[in-house]
């Protein structure tokens, strides 16, 4: 069986026509495998956010090519590539994007929701996953009462309850403070990875670079450099 | 109830301002726009009450005549032509006339007079007290106990009392299935003495009542009586003609129509733009579900139900009120006029269905818009 997760192939990406086309990625060539950890690195307006996006069946690339498990995800229908993100695939947005008006663990529950997992039987199952991410006395408060790094981790179990083989992070540490940016990412470095599954995690935040086993350094839509992170490796 | 349903009602009725916001709205609308009609439905039912009162199935009359007291007399020779008519079982005359009553203390009364055929007292009410046969007795009338009825202070069998310089007698009490629109009280009494007691023209004859022998005779008894200048109409159409003079031809039918639609734009915008805000607030997490692996039927039909609970909620609460609001006011007021219907009911929940389903269009193009790499670059 082949190891990669995720191949993407020459992907390209451009908005707008003409004179006012901006470049956003070209010629992206990487790959994920199960267990890594991979980072997406660069600043701002290298085409991070768009490679992720393209890699995880959100924005159609203007050419290349991305295989999960060999399966050409742009080739898919629209509802199969909306089955497809909510079997394989967990997200963590950048402003976490929880319901204001259900509470954590009804929040947690809407991918089991959209499974049609049965309404008890997800909400038991999201408050496995609360537990997981240690708020389990916070299930029955609405997100606007936690702070920022509970936040971020109910988000986190949204997007792992449905225990998909993908995770996708966007800056994950960007709205937090040092420590807990990094207690969050040792967290899911610990807790979340293991060798069937893949984490892609997007960032600016060098503090949190040790925890990467892979980095794809990114400038001006180009990748223009992979590191393999040895330091943790025992 | 299906998982993405209890999300979508949670989302919506946890959100108490902007719910409270859309029900008032929508019960607001509901019941301005069921009251208005019912008003109404009411009035043109209590303007058309003598036609079922005295329950002919024809009526002959001038074809300017359009509502019941406004009668315009006819010659004498409109009742012979319609007995010759053939088809034509019985025809018999009709009063229908003003008059004034003097009380007790001096002061008038207004009152109607309907004379009745003195052979046949076609169109005759029922009786609660007395005897119809002594309507041929000298100067005897019958009142019927209305809610106007008390106007006349309470007359009971043998009550004297004065009509246009005249000595009448009260020899029955009457009651009626639906009482009149202009509060004043009903007196019956014989077609003769109805003319005689009260001044008219040349002419007497209010109404010519037909009754036809089959059905299939209406078409040509109503030719015929065209051809001498005159209008013979069913009872049905004769309520039409009642019914679209007040609708058309008075500032009511208008005012109320106007006063419906202003309710149904009042409760339209109100809920329609408290729903955009309520979707554009949950905007960006209905686009983060997109991410996660909503498809946008599902989120068409969260938004669907969202807007169609509301309104049927709504519906309810606002047929509720009026229906409580009107039982209040017809045990006040025994001349309380509103009426509703199954076609007001109807009506109304068809612009309710209007309001939600425009509510939710605007709300499910904007969700069906929104990109998931929009949510994503934030
Ligand atoms: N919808 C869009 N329309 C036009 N240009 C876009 C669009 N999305 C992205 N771009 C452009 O593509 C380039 C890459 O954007 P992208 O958001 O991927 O950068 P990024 O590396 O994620 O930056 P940041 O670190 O600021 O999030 C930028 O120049 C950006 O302006
Ligand atoms: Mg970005």
């Amino acid at each position: 069986m082949d190891e990669c997760v995720i191949r993407a192939s020459n992907l390209a990406k451009w908005f707008g026509e003409g004179e006012a086309r901006t470049m956003a990625v070209r010629d992206a060539n990487f790959e994920v495998r199960y267990g890594e950890m991979l980072y997406i690195v660069g600043p701002s307006g290298s085409g991070k956010t768009t490679l992720l996006s393209m890699v995880s069946g959100i924005l159609k690339p203007n050419g290349g090519q991305v295989t999960i498990e060999g399966r050409d995800l742009w080739a898919m229908h629209d509802d199969e590539l909306a089955d497809l993100r909510l079997r394989k695939i967990g997200f963590v947005f950048q402003d976490y994007h929880l319901f204001p008006r259900l509470t954590t663990l009804e929040n947690v529950a809407i991918p089991l929701i959209l499974k049609k997992v049965e309404w008890n039987e997800a909400l038991r199952r999201s408050m496995e996953y609360l537990e997981i991410v240690g708020l389990k006395d916070r299930a029955s408060l609405q997100p606007v009462k936690l702070s920022g790094g509970e936040q971020q981790r109910v988000a986190i179990a949204r997007a792992i309850v449905g225990q998909p083989d993908i995770l996708i992070f966007d800056e994950p540490t960007a709205s937090l403070d040092g420590d807990t940016g990094r207690k969050i990412v040792e967290f899911v470095k610990t807790r979340i990875l293991n060798e069937k599954r893949c984490i892609i995690i997007v960032t600016h935040d060098s503090r949190i670079y040790e925890y990467a086993d892979t980095i794809l350094r990114m400038e001006d839509g180009k990748i223009t450099g992979v590191e393999k992170n040895n330091l943790h490796e025992k | 109830m299906s998982g993405i349903f209890k999300i979508a009602l949670r989302l919506l009725v946890n959100d108490k301002s902007k719910f409270t916001a859309l029900l008032v709205g929508i019960t607001f609308a509901v019941f301005l726009m069921v009251m208005m009609l019912s008003m109404f439905t009411g009035i043109l039912a209590k303007s058309c009450a003598p036609v079922y009162n005295i329950g002919a199935r024809i009526w002959v009359m001038d074809p300017a005549v359009n509502n019941t007291i406004s009668s315009i007399p006819m010659p004498d020779y409109v009742l012979s032509t319609a007995r010759s008519i053939e088809g034509v079982n019985y025809a018999v005359p009709l009063y229908y006339g003003g008059a004034q009553v003097k009380l007790k203390d001096g002061t008038f009364q207004n009152v109607t007079v309907i004379g009745l055929d003195d052979s046949t007292l076609f169109g005759r009410p029922e009786l609660v007290d007395g005897k119809i046969e002594d309507i041929f007795a000298e100067n005897a009338f019958l009142v019927v106990k209305d809610a106007e009825y008390a106007k006349l202070e309470y007359p009971k069998v043998g009550t004297e009392f004065e009509i246009n310089d005249n000595r009448g007698v009260i020899v029955g009490l009457a009651k009626v299935a639906s009482s009149g629109l202009f509060g004043v009280p009903t007196l019956y009494t014989t077609f003769n003495r109805a003319i005689t007691y009260i001044p008219s023209s040349r002419f007497t004859t209010s109404y010519v009542l037909i009754e036809p022998k089959n059905p299939s005779d209406i078409p040509r008894i109503q030719r015929e009586i065209a051809k001498i200048g005159y209008e013979a109409l069913t009872s049905e159409q004769f309520v039409k003609k009642i019914s679209d003079f007040y609708t058309f031809k008075t500032g009511m039918g208008m005012n109320i129509m106007l006063m419906t639609a202003i309710s149904f734009i009042v409760g339209l915008s109100i809920s329609g733009q408290t729903f955009y805000t309520f979707i554009l607030e949950n905007l960006d997490k209905f686009g983060a579900m997109k991410a996660i692996g909503a498809k946008g039927r599902e989120l068409i039909s969260m938004i669907l139900f969202q807007a169609f609970f509301t309104s049927l909620v709504g519906y309810g609460l606002g047929v509720g009120i009026a229906s409580t609001f009107m039982t209040i006011a017809k045990l006040r007021l025994p001349e309380y006029a509103a009426q509703m219907t199954f076609g007001i009911l109807g009506f109304a929940l068809l612009m309710v269905l209007v309001i939600a389903g425009v509510s939710s269009y605007i709300g499910v193009r904007k969700v069906l818009q929104i990109q998931p790499f929009d949510i994503f670059r934030g």
